[in-house]
């Protein structure tokens, strides 16, 4: 009865599994398939007949997938930093001080995260242009178009609250004792403390903004700048007829996350304990 | 002491401020200005205080049913993104090998871009696909995934759900963990059966979690758009057509900003309906209220 039960669990489990990577198998299958090969034909088959890793190489020639992926890293990075420093230093006085209109200030923070971006992103573009955020003035203001609407989060924001909260008072009254001011405390006695859950803001941001789609496509002018997501659905446009191309692009785009996923798996579990931010 | 830091708070406080005010206060009020505001006249200088955008909206047939569409999606989704995601975490909660394997890969499409998944997707759905290849093998009618306006918007659903149903598990099985074994241990001496000690105990243990899911996934339904802008564009036949694509044509196609607006608060007061649920009902701990 055990076995059956653990039979049973695995057979499932990997059939999941299995439905999990399909779509990328698939992929992959494509991308690997030469000339010779017709990739439409009937049935379908799996294991590449006129095997070549050409169409990996002609795509990257001709189209920029590692200046993409150069665009999509500067601006997670980028997004990453400013929404651990900014969210940091709001969450601190939120959970720690006292102050004239904190509940003003709590509640406006919460009010962002009923407001869908989808919602008011017309305003935010015509915004972004007339702050001339845009790559059309220079490849830094179209970066600072690309980061700076994202560069703080209300999720992070009450996840660092929280964490703040967690660490015992008597730590802060004995480093104002040792004559720290508000800055040396919040730098060198808080932050260290926080630090898993900074780790978890800063993955999820970073997945979250490695992924998105909407606002770059929508604020970018010039393939320059584009971020993967952005350059990938390009790929569709620019070879209609050639898949080989597209799906050798779309696994060339996918390698960087899947390192980073895989390389940093304990900190996604840890972040669904936390009640994860959404990406 | 207190006098002593009076200013610091706001100091700490202000780059988070200006940055939501630049990029979501003004926004938002500015959406439900424009959505106020008549450009049919002169795109330059908007009459404002006209209800036109809303009339405009109500009488058009393709907003009600790119409303219609998006619920309807929301049912597609939810439901199988509340269930299955729970019945895979307790699996994976079992003692089996193997465990941190099933983890990541599962959790695998939730970290790749939604644009290749509905890429790959679209070509799994072509009609000479693999899908339906599996079909002919199961002796099933082949199916028009994407180009049939009855199927279509199921079909991008499924890729919502093989999108979801990793970030779905992992906050089951984060929740599972706090299960007390002491009450399994009961039901065992009880004489429950495996099925029954699930019904009985985790669910039950597991509501707040269940409900949870629920809101967040439903919110998320509400917002989808880009597997549709990858896959169908909307079509065929406006089959697939939701509300945040009906507001993306307005908005950036049609360039007609009353319109675009007052969909957008259409969109607001249904989305903050469930925010407001799930964040008084299910995530006070988390903001701390």
């Amino acid at each position: 009865m055990r076995h059956f039960k653990g039979f049973l669990i695995h057979t499932i489990l990997i059939l999941v599994c299995f439905l999990c990577l399909l779509p990328f198998l698939w992929l992959t299958s494509t991308a690997l398939k030469g000339p010779m090969e017709n990739i439409f034909q009937y049935p379908p088959v799996f294991i590449p007949e006129d095997f070549t890793f050409e169409n990996f190489r002609l795509v990257l020639a001709l189209v920029p997938i590692v200046g993409y992926a150069i665009n999509s890293f500067i601006v997670a990075f980028f997004t990453v930093i400013l929404n651990l420093i900014f969210s940091a230093l709001a969450a601190y006085p939120l959970a720690r001080m006292n102050f004239g209109g904190k509940n003003l200030v709590f509640f406006g923070i919460l009010a962002t995260i009923m407001v869908p971006f989808q919602a008011i992103m017309l305003p935010i573009y015509i915004i972004t242009l007339k702050l001339n955020l845009v790559d059309s003035y220079s490849n830094f203001q179209g970066y600072l178009g690309l980061i700076l609407p994202f560069a703080v989060n209300a999720f992070g924001i009450f996840l660092l609250r929280q964490a703040f909260l967690a660490i015992p008072k008597e730590l802060e009254e004995s480093a104002v004792i040792d004559g720290c001011n508000a800055l040396q405390i919040f730098f060198k006695v808080l932050l260290p403390l926080i630090k898993p859950s900074l780790a978890v803001l800063a993955i999820f941001t970073f997945i979250g903004s490695w992924g998105e789609f909407l606002w770059p496509s929508i604020i970018l002018t010039k393939d320059a700048l584009y971020t993967l997501p952005v350059g990938i659905n390009d790929l569709q446009g620019a070879f209609s007829a050639n898949y080989r191309l597209i799906a050798a692009g779309s696994m060339i785009s996918i390698v960087p996350i899947v390192i980073f996923f895989v390389s940093l798996q304990k900190y996604f579990i840890q972040g669904s304990t936390e009640g994860a931010v959404k990406g | 002491m207190q006098t002593k830091w009076k200013m610091t708070p706001y100091l700490f406080l202000l780059p988070a401020i200006i940055l939501l005010t630049v990029f979501f206060f003004i926004p938002f009020f500015q959406t439900i200005i424009y959505s106020f505001q008549d450009y049919s006249k002169d795109i330059y200088n908007p009459v404002f205080g006209t209800l036109s955008n809303y009339k405009a909206l109500y009488h058009s047939p393709i907003f009600i049913k790119s409303i219609l569409n998006t619920f309807y999606f929301l049912l597609l989704t939810t439901p199988f993104l509340v269930v299955f995601p729970l019945f895979l975490a307790i699996l994976i909660n079992q003692k089996i090998r193997g465990k941190n394997l099933y983890k990541l890969i599962i959790y695998l499409p939730v970290v790749v871009s939604i644009v290749v998944v509905a890429i790959a997707f679209k070509w799994l759905y072509a009609p000479n696909g693999l899908l339906n290849y599996f079909m002919e093998v199961f002796n099933l009618p082949a199916i028009d995934w994407l180009s049939s306006p009855n199927v279509a918007m199921a079909s991008v659903a499924m890729v919502t759900v093989f999108k979801g149903v990793g970030y779905y598990m992992m906050i089951y099985l984060a929740s599972l963990m706090s299960v007390p074994k002491e009450l399994y241990e009961a039901a065992e001496i009880d004489g429950a059966s495996e099925f029954r000690k699930h019904i009985t105990v985790t669910i039950p243990h597991l509501m707040p979690t269940i409900a949870l899911v629920s809101t967040i996934s439903a919110i998320s339904a509400l917002k989808v758009f880009v597997e549709i802008y990858v896959m169908t564009k909307g079509g065929p036949l406006d089959s697939t057509k939701t509300v945040v694509y009906y507001i993306y044509e307005r908005a950036f196609e049609n360039l007609d900003i009353g319109l675009a607006s007052a969909a957008c608060v259409v969109l607001l007061l249904i989305v903050m309906v469930f925010s407001i649920i799930n964040i008084l009902c299910f995530e006070r701990k988390k903001y701390g209220l």
